[in-house]
């Protein structure tokens, strides 16, 4: 299946791009789509563990994903 | 993109948006029965730890941003009794002195509306995906990584 990855603030400089569509198997968690997108040229200094969100909401990393999900990597926000 | 909806007896309004936030607007919350208004205004500061600010940069998920900041909104308006729940907070480039986000609360009595003030303004820093990038006057950028509660 394909997932939509987001990136942004720090993570979206380190990868160069705000978005990616990243091939995963069909049972894939957050973490493991994390893991495969680490594996990527460049983005290794991505964080193993980022804080995410699956389709507009935080989520945890043992999330199961489904095809066309949008997980968001959450750098520490800075707002207000 | 704005979210407005009815909660409870409280009218709700929460806002991400690239526009300028204009206080007058804001000031018209609520009714005759609510004595009392809280504005809190956050604005760009000319120094971060030390350092000189020139400005600032804001970026958003503004989907989730938008979605979390009703969420919020929604918490509060059902944990307070208030009349007018308003939030807003600003993308992109903020010289100086702009505000960056605003927060109205119209509610019959003081007490409440300054708690629910106070909570909105934590929570939006722990929750909304807002990220910003100092610039400084040696022309260096930095994302700013803190959210202590003095930021």
């Amino acid at each position: 299946m394909t997932v939509t990855i987001l990136l942004f603030a720090n993570h979206r400089e380190l990868a160069s791009t705000g978005s990616l569509d990243l091939e995963l198997p069909a049972d894939a968690t957050v973490r493991e789509a994390v893991r495969r997108l680490r594996s990527l040229p460049g983005l290794a200094s991505l964080p193993a563990e980022p804080t995410v969100a699956v389709n507009r909401e935080y989520a945890s990393l043992d999330r199961d994903l489904k095809p066309g999900d949008e997980v968001a990597l959450i750098p520490a926000v800075a707002g207000g | 993109m704005t979210t407005a909806l009815e909660v409870g007896g409280t009218r709700v309004i929460g806002q991400v948006s690239a526009d300028p936030i204009r206080i007058d607007d804001l000031l018209r919350a609520g009714s005759m029965a609510d004595g009392a208004v809280t504005v809190f205004a956050g604005r760009v500061r000319d120094h971060n730890h030390g350092r000189p600010v020139l400005r600032l940069h804001y970026e958003a998920y503004e989907e989730m941003a938008e979605r979390e900041l009703a969420s919020i909104l929604d918490e509060t308006a059902n944990r307070w009794t208030l009349s007018h729940l308003e939030a807003v907070h600003r993308t992109g480039t903020l010289e100086l002195g702009e505000i960056s986000v605003a927060i109205v609360v119209a509610a019959p009595h003081r007490a409440t509306a300054y708690e629910a003030s106070r909570h909105v303004i934590e929570e939006i820093k722990k929750r909304l995906p807002i990220w910003k990038r100092e610039e400084y006057a040696d022309g260096q950028l930095e994302w700013v990584r803190s959210t202590s509660p003095d930021a």
